[in-house]
């Protein structure tokens, strides 16, 4: 078969999973979900537990091994059967908690601790890097078994090229489909379906494999299980320890697993679909290793010596002419790779941006939380991330040189993500269980398992110098990665495996007991570990009781009014209700709910909505979740903010401070100037004169004159000093009021008398309301007057009508007397009404008719 | 034949006063009420001494000085200011704009008249 044929076929595939995923997406986005979401397709997503591991590697490890490679299905088969045990409250929580990932999982039972989902997603990405690598491996060696296997004996042009070619292809499909929405409840229609696509066909290829092997080559089933009996796999025995480990660590495995995690609670979380894949994943499990042994047997049987057994599953086909069920044959191989590197990167970029991008983003960039520009930094982080761990995996490719066994390299993994299980299973089951036993106890598995396993697997002198190997760790004995503790002869991975739990075990349960557990993590502890005692499990939004109208309200202010007006006019239109708003069904307001949630925070919405829609009361448990969701976001951000806002104010508050003074500093000069000003000028003249009428030999008639011109000054001297003492007494707040009966008419009689020197040359036309005036007040009269004069005098002073004229009004309102100085003048600029109280304001230098501005001041008070 | 005075000053009073006091030492003075055509009348009058005060209504007695000052004409006039507000920075701009002498209200009569003789030579 030539080579571009190949390629063609798997471009062909691949664009039919494209449409299938895209023609998902549409019909999931147009609100008709129906059975993309059902127990059928839950079960099959569920089947990328099988990976390209057990589509080629199961034959080669049957082969190798004999039936321990039934193990790896015992695990899962047993997890599943007793789904009533762990499974149904895993994904009970993880749907009441809004769980996005296994790292959110941890960390939100452990009072939603960062660190923990750090740790997890850490250790996570350390252990899915080898797995990603090993299918990255398989399509490669996949496409080399077809070319030096076909008769045409074409070259593979370049392994490394392939997988670069095969990486980079599932980088793009995982970031369409994997990061075209963003919600807190991760669904992704397009990919579960594309990958139920694949289980069937991996599982369909493999059944055609080993129908044509068994009823082809093998002669039908009574034949083959003689072949069985006489071949060497049959004589494998079993040995206990070994088994009860594997079946152990793959248990564990399709529990931690993250990408497991991400098909049986993220997607589609429903203990109805679990309940259904009880029986039927382990039946697919069944299913798919049901020809492993006859496969494995005749393989060797006709395989010439040598033959990779971890490829039998292709070559057995090929060496016998049957090109299609080949090319089916890497179809299933390549559906068990893409599919598990799709959802395991999805899975992981989602840990990685959740726990380590955006809290660090968040750190770096506090304001931008609340600017709601968050959507799009998340979906580039995980898009980022895709590619890192895509990456990752292919370097580790590289580095690993492809040599290693397929299963050896899946077990290493499955070790690793165990690691979480003693952490997850405390934290659904023992409520004394704490952080700071979850941080102890998966640092130490993790450090365990990379140093006896994961670390020695790149071999000696790669990582960990040879002398670790022989010596030991800084050359202490019993310190050696494969024999710690001085246990030798002990199988590696069952040596690894009790070692890494047993200490990961011990450390969770010391650290557990020996510490306390804050307030959120007992919160959390009880919500998890009784998790059915209250409520029921998930409870839906009871229909009618929320207005649309505050629905809207709410949607507008947290997803911005275009969208918010888009969601509705959406389901208006969906429910027969064009141009009003929709009703709010219980599907419309849990699908508002998602869509807050990925604005907002799941638990956010939740209380949100609990608020609009009346449910009885929003339980402590939403409020601590709201408040730590929040606080996360909001405690960078608002300190931050309440800090500049703080700043700002003060700043503003001493830049006003600084011009007030410059203000008065400069008022207070001009002051100073035009009282030396109005002082000097009459006594320049009283000294002038009285020097001149000292000194004698006057005329009568001069020394009458100067001397009425002394008294004349010497009076206006004495009013510039009277009005400048009675403004500093005002100025100091020492009055003595002298409070008596006057009345008013009277009181502006004299002040008019009184002003009536201002200008004196100036025809000023004064209109009173003389029955009105005629009123008695409590007032100190002589206090007033001067108020009066000071007001009239300014009018006369300033007014600058060429008929000048002031109106005085009195009015009585409400027990209170207001009188009123209108003057015709052009009046005060608006600009500066503000200041004409303060002391020493007068609006302009230049003008010179009057005195130096304190009758306003006085007024005021 | 006697010295003739141009005395620019607002305050009626005041403008009284120096006029009899120099009128008393024989000069003959002619006075104006505020600076608007203050320079014109010297450029007129081409009098021996200008006294002028530094507030007047109309404009600055500065801007007066800098006219005469400006003019080949009246540049070379004596000029004595006056002023009622006897800040530092007022001297300096006086003495900056051209005028000889500079004094501050009040004034004693014999100091004015020393510095009236001195400005106009005799």
């Amino acid at each position: 078969m030539p080579f571009n044929l190949l390629v063609l076929a798997c471009l062909a595939y691949v664009a039919f999973l494209f449409l299938v995923a895209f023609l998902a997406e549409r019909r999931a986005a147009m609100g008709r979900i129906g059975w993309l979401r059902s127990p059928m397709i839950y079960t099959l997503s569920l089947s990328i537990y099988c990976t390209a591991w057990t589509f080629y590697g199961a034959v080669g490890y049957a082969a190798r091994s004999g039936l321990e490679f039934v193990t790896i299905y015992l695990g899962p088969t047993l997890v599943f059967v007793g789904w009533w045990i762990l499974l149904r409250k895993l994904v009970r929580i993880g749907r009441q908690q809004r769980v996005t990932s296994i790292a959110d999982l941890i960390s939100s039972r452990f009072g939603k601790s960062n660190l923990l989902g750090v740790l997890v997603t850490v250790l996570a990405v350390v252990a899915a890097t080898p797995y990603i690598a090993l299918q990255l491996q398989s399509v490669t060696l996949s496409f080399g078994v077809f070319a030096s296997g076909t008769p045409e004996g074409w070259a593979l042009p370049n392994r490394d090229a392939t997988a670069i070619w095969v990486a980079g292809g599932l980088a793009l499909f995982t970031i369409l489909f994997g990061t075209r929405n963003l919600d807190a409840k991760e669904q992704h229609h397009g990919v579960v379906l594309a990958i139920a696509v694949e289980a069937v066909v991996k599982l369909v290829a493999l059944l055609a494999v080993g129908i044509f092997v068994v009823w082809g080559l093998g002669g039908g089933p009574a034949e083959v299980f003689e072949r069985i009996e006489a071949s060497p796999v049959g004589l494998w025995e079993v040995q206990p320890g070994r088994w009860v480990g594997l079946i152990f660590v793959s248990a564990a495995a399709v529990i931690c697993l993250p990408r497991m995690f991400q098909v049986m609670v993220v997607e589609d979380g429903d203990e109805h679909h679990l309940a259904r894949a009880s029986w039927a994943f382990p039946f697919y499990l069944l299913l798919m290793s049901l020809f492993i042994v006859p496969i494995a047997v005749i393989g060797l049987e006709r395989m010439p010596e040598g033959a990779n057994p971890d490829m039998f599953v292709l070559t057995l086909p090929l060496n016998e002419g049957q090109g299609g069920l080949a090319m089916l044959v890497f179809l299933g191989g390549f559906s068990s790779a893409t599919s598990m590197v799709i959802v395991e990167s999805i899975a992981l970029a989602t840990m990685v941006s959740n726990h380590i991008v955006m809290p660090l983003w968040l750190k770096l960039r506090p304001k931008a939380a609340i600017s709601g520009d968050v959507r799009r930094i998340v979906l580039l982080s995980r898009r980022l991330a895709i590619v890192a761990v895509l990456t990752l995996g292919y370097a580790y490719y590289r580095m690993s040189g492809g040599s290693a066994a397929l299963a050896a390299i899946g077990l290493i993994a499955f070790v690793g993500v165990a690691q979480v299980l003693p952490v997850l299973v405390g934290g659904l089951y023992w409520r004394g269980a704490t952080k700071a036993g979850a941080m102890a106890g998966l640092v130490t598995g993790l450090s365990v398992w990379a140093f006896t396993l994961y670390l020695p697997s790149f071999g000696p002198d790669a990582v960990m110098a040879r002398s670790v190997f022989t010596e030991g760790l800084l050359g202490i004995g019993w310190l050696r990665p494969e024999a710690l503790f001085g246990v030798e002869g002990m199988d590696p991975l069952l040596h690894a495996l009790f070692w890494s739990l047993a200490l990961n075990t011990l450390a969770f349960c010391l650290f557990s007991l020996l510490t306390f557990p804050g307030p959120v993590e007992r919160m959390q502890g009880a919500a998890f570990v009784n998790v059915f005692d209250e409520g029921g499990g998930p409870q839906g939004w009871a229909r009618g009781r929320a207005e649309p109208e505050a629905l809207l309200i709410m949607a507008q202010r947290i997803l911005g009014e275009e969208n918010a007006l888009a969601l509705f006019a959406a389901e208006a239109r969906a429910q027969g209700k064009e141009g009003y708003l929709p009703d709010a069904t219980p599907d419309f307001v849990a699908g508002l709910e998602r869509r807050l949630a990925g604005s907002v925070g799941a638990a956010t919405a939740h209380a949100m909505i609990s608020q609009i829609v009346g449910r009885a009361t929003v339980s402590v448990e939403d409020l601590m979740a709201v408040a730590n969701e929040t606080a996360q976001i909001m405690e960078y951000s608002a300190e931050l903010e309440a800090q500049r806002e703080e700043l700002t104010r003060t700043a503003r508050q001493l830049r006003e401070a600084n011009e007030k003074l410059t203000q008065l500093s400069v008022q207070k000069d001009a002051f100073l100037s035009q009282i030396s000003h109005e002082l000097r000028t009459p006594m320049t003249s009283i000294r002038a004169f009285s020097e001149i009428l000292t000194e004698g030999d006057l005329p009568p008639e001069l020394v009458a004159n100067y001397g009425r011109i002394i008294h004349e000054e010497a009076i206006r001297l004495t009013r510039l000093l009277d009005d400048l003492l009675d403004l500093s007494v005002l100025e100091n707040g020492s009055v003595q009021l002298n409070i008596g009966v006057a009345n008013v008419q009277q009181m502006l009689d004299r002040a008019l008398a009184a002003a009536g020197h201002t200008r004196p040359e100036r025809s000023f036309l004064i209109i009173r309301d003389l029955p009105a005036e005629n009123i008695f007040v409590r007032t100190d009269a002589d206090r007033l007057v001067q108020v009066f004069i000071n007001l009239i005098s300014n009018a006369r002073k300033y007014c600058d009508a060429a008929h000048p004229e002031l109106k005085i009004t009195v009015r009585q309102r409400a027990g209170k007397l207001s009188v009123d100085f209108i003057d015709n003048g052009s009046g005060i600029p608006k600009q500066q009404q503000a200041i004409i109280f303060e002391k020493f304001a007068r609006l302009t230098d230049q003008t010179r008719a009057g005195g130096p501005g304190w009758g306003w001041p006085s007024a005021a008070r | 034949m006697a010295s003739h005075v141009l005395l620019i000053e607002d305050e009626p009073n005041i403008a009284e006063a120096i006029r009899f006091l120099l009128g008393r030492e024989g000069l003959t003075v002619s006075s104006m009420s505020d600076g608007t055509g203050a320079a014109e009348a010297v450029r007129a009058q081409k009098p021996d001494l200008v006294i002028l005060d530094l507030m007047l209504p109309g404009c600055s007695g500065l801007d007066v000085v800098e006219a005469i000052r400006a003019n080949p004409e009246t540049g070379g006039t004596p000029v004595l200011m006056l002023t009622a507000k006897g800040a530092g920075r007022d001297r300096e701009a006086a003495e900056r704009a051209g005028v000889d002498r500079f004094m501050t209200k009040p004034f004693s009569n014999a100091d004015m008249l020393a510095q009236v003789r001195e400005l106009v030579g005799r």
